[in-house]
């Protein structure tokens, strides 16, 4: 499919049009309340040079909740886009959006126009097998298969036909360790479950195995959240080294992880995507009240 | 005062017993609102004095019923007049029947000697002292044990501390109850087969090819000299589990899978519970359903193709044991299937996985210890089901791979053996009983083997 948008203006800035009033914070989400709960329009740039994936009026529904509401946005190559804002406020499900998991959630209804490279994701003609092998998903908690370690890399390569023989299997499995940091520390223990590794390396191991399938979008869903902090910095080098490659957004709790990691920062704020811009705009000039009240810690 | 009347008062006792050890424990501390001060709460103290009042009491009730009839008919024995003394072991037994049905007021063998009725007033005066007895002491005990403890509650006795001791035991008491019944069930199958054994070598039962359990009673009866080789019946029990796993095992597991992972709500609200009917329906049905409906209709297909299919067939029989096995396997498989993590199921969708491959590949290995579980607990089940193939699969011990043609189980010779008038001195019965422990080695066998086959496999997901 050939991209179409019928983009608004591109930079909607309402300013700060809104008032407390209009925005009701312990709303009962129903549909009811929808269009109290309508924050019109996205303060800052959510277009970007080069997109890898463009996202406009997105809706989504869980049966009558209305969980994402009109959200506009892109996603850059190569750059790191975080995604913050308070629990609840529909970040994890538009990620899970961008490679259609939450097909697998009963009762899940999505709107608008996704697009990764031209290619509209919802299409009905569009077969997920491949747009999940380029937009892969690393979890909030690490959820390595009960399998050796390689196995739980190889599974990928494995069901997508990637490799021809075992010694090309062998290397991408290498490949991807390394590129995830974890080759040296499990390179003599391939043939040990995954499940016996610490959390950190656990979820490294989760990152090779996206790797492993060679994805263009690696979405990770708050992937430090059951880590340690040190565990938590080796994942955030490894997420700036895996710059070079990939795309990446993240969804993070932890703003200093944002501001570390990221070079465009997207506030969410039930429902509706708030404020997108510069990482360290967001973060020292933040320009709606909502985003300025969520990172001076007002609130969330 | 009879044994049903003594039980009541003494649970009335055991009842006031409780009220009065709250209500003194309340006393001490000098009302309600001082009840903190006291060590536990009041009813502990109530339960205290109960169990004090209640247990040793029953406990001597019980022992006191179960050696009453054995030491009065001792005694009686013992006052029977010279003559009826030294009468043969069987005899004495006769007389000793006799002697009861006159005291109970029965019907009598021929005319009562006076020997006999004298015997038997005995028996009735010996019965009645008991019976006073039973209640005095009983109710002594229980009056004495309320008495000491409801003596002893203080402020600072520990009630709470030993009305848990007391719980404690009879947990332990109840679940050792259980294993002694295994241990007893056990043992009289192994003590019947060792007589068995004595007559008929065992390694003639374990390897012998030949099956006809029919004995010669008298000498001059012309008739089969018996044989007790067991490997047929052992032949036709696993060619019939064998069948019937091969119709559980996909049948259930893939219904499993569908059910839960393809499957959408309202579906799965209705299927799951029909499909638990299954299990519910009496094995007797299955027998007839199998003898009726599915071997003639076997036979039919059979001979339309120009087989001889014989009308009792092990594949009948096997065919629906299956059908009966199925639930077991679909709702183990089904459980553990649901109690893989959804975040497997997301790892692996989210790699580009299909359906079918996240179920093969991920969620099957990973729910493979319950289903080694589930299916060989079917075995074990599908082994020792009796009625279906009593019914369906014949008697004929023949030797054969063949499942058109008509095999018949351990179970099976069990149930024949077993069946009307017996003398338990012939191997004919005795067999039956060298047939239940194998039957029972076997079972157990093969549950060592799926726990040692879940231990090895099981593949941790946390």
């Amino acid at each position: 499919m050939i991209a179409v948008f019928e983009t608004r203006s591109p930079i909607m800035d309402n300013s700060i049009a809104m008032n407390e009033s209009d925005f009701p914070r312990n709303t009962g989400i129903s549909s009811d309340a929808l269009g109290e709960r309508k924050i019109s329009g996205t303060v800052g740039e959510i277009q970007v040079q080069d997109p890898r994936m463009t996202c406009r009026n997105v809706d989504v529904f869980y049966g009558n909740k209305h969980a994402i509401i009109d959200v506009s946005l892109d996603i850059g190559k190569n750059e790191v886009i975080a995604m913050i804002g308070p629990s609840g406020c529909g970040k994890s499900t538009f990620l899970r959006c961008l490679n259609r998991m939450n097909d697998t959630i009963e009762g899940c209804r999505v709107s608008g126009q996704i697009q990764l490279e031209d290619q509209d994701i919802y299409d009905p003609r569009l077969d997920v097998v491949p747009l999940r092998v380029q937009v892969g998903m690393v979890f909030q908690k690490p959820n390595p298969f009960p399998k050796s370690i390689y196995e739980n890399v190889a599974y990928g390569p494995r069901i997508h036909g990637l490799a021809g023989n075992k010694t090309d299997l062998d290397e991408i499995v290498e490949t991807s360790l390394r590129k995830a940091g974890l080759w040296e520390e499990v390179k003599d223990r391939l043939d040990q479950p995954g499940t016996g590794l610490s959390g950190g390396q656990q979820q490294r191991l989760c990152i090779a195995r996206t790797i492993a399938v060679s994805p263009e979008v690696i979405l990770m869903d708050e992937p430090c959240s059951a880590l340690d902090p040190i565990a938590t910095a080796k994942v955030e080098e490894l997420i700036d080294e895996l710059r070079e490659h990939y795309t990446i957004a993240i969804v993070t709790h932890s703003m200093q992880q944002a501001a570390r990691v990221s070079q465009r920062t997207a506030y969410f704020h039930l429902g509706n995507l708030v404020e997108v811009g510069e990482t360290t705009q967001i973060f020292t000039n933040p320009r709606h009240r909502l985003t300025e009240d969520y990172i001076t810690g007002r609130f969330g | 005062m009879q044994p049903s009347l003594l039980i009541i008062v003494l649970l009335a006792l055991v009842a006031m017993a409780y009220h009065l050890g709250r209500h003194r424990s309340i006393a001490t501390v000098g009302g309600i609102r001082s009840v903190p001060r006291l060590h536990s709460l009041p009813c502990y103290y109530g339960a205290y004095t109960a169990i004090w009042c209640g247990i040793p009491a029953f406990l001597v009730l019980g022992l006191w019923l179960a050696f009453e009839p054995n030491i009065i008919t001792i005694l009686v024995v013992a006052d029977l007049p010279e003559e009826l003394r030294q009468l043969a072991p069987e005899r004495l037994n006769l007389v000793v029947n006799d002697i009861k049905n006159l005291a109970g007021g029965n019907i009598v063998t021929g005319v009562a000697s006076p020997g006999v009725q004298a015997a038997a007033d005995h028996f009735i005066s010996l019965e009645n002292t008991s019976a006073a007895a039973l209640s005095l002491v009983v109710l002594a005990l229980g009056i004495l044990g309320m008495g000491a403890a409801w003596s002893r509650i203080s402020p600072g006795l520990r009630a709470r501390n030993a009305v848990e001791r007391t719980v404690k035991v009879l947990l332990i008491v109840s679940s050792t109850i259980a294993v002694f019944t295994t241990l007893g069930i056990v043992l009289s199958v192994l003590f019947e087969a060792i007589r068995f054994f004595k007559i008929i070598p065992i390694t003639d039962f374990l390897f012998g090819l030949d099956w006809s359990p029919q004995m010669s009673i008298r000498a001059d009866q012309v008739g089969s000299s018996g044989a007790f080789g067991a490997v047929p019946l052992f032949a036709g029990t696993l060619l019939i589990s064998l069948i019937a796993m091969l119709v559980a095992v996909p049948i259930g597991l893939m219904s499993a899978i569908y059910l839960s992972e393809y499957a959408n709500r309202h579906f799965r609200a209705l299927a799951k519970p029909l499909l638990e009917i299954l299990a519910g329906i009496p094995t007797v049905v299955y027998g007839f359903f199998a003898a009726l409906t599915v071997a003639p209709f076997f036979r039919g297909i059979g001979e339309s193709m120009g087989l001889t299919v014989s009308s009792e067939s092990a594949l009948a029989a096997g065919v629906v044991m299956g059908i009966m096995i199925i639930p077991f396997v679909s709702s183990l498989s089904d459980d553990v299937i649901n109690a893989v993590p959804q975040s497997m199921r997301d790892g692996s969708y989210a790699l580009g996985a299909t359906k079918s491959e996240t179920v093969r590949r991920v969620i099957i290995p990973a729910a493979l210890p319950g289903i080694v579980g589930g299916v060989l607990l079917a075995v074990s089940r599908a082994i020792g089901e009796t009625m279906i193939v009593v019914m369906a699969a014949g008697l004929s011990a023949k030797l054969t791979a063949n499942p058109l043609e008509a095999v018949t189980t351990v179970t099976v010779q069990i149930v024949t053996l077993l069946v009307g008038d017996q003398e338990f001195d012939s191997p004919k019965t005795l067999a039956a009983f060298a047939l239940g422990l194998m039957l029972f080695i076997v079972t157990l066998i093969l549950n060592i083997v799926a726990l040692h086959v879940v231990r090895k496999y099981r593949e941790q997901y946390e």
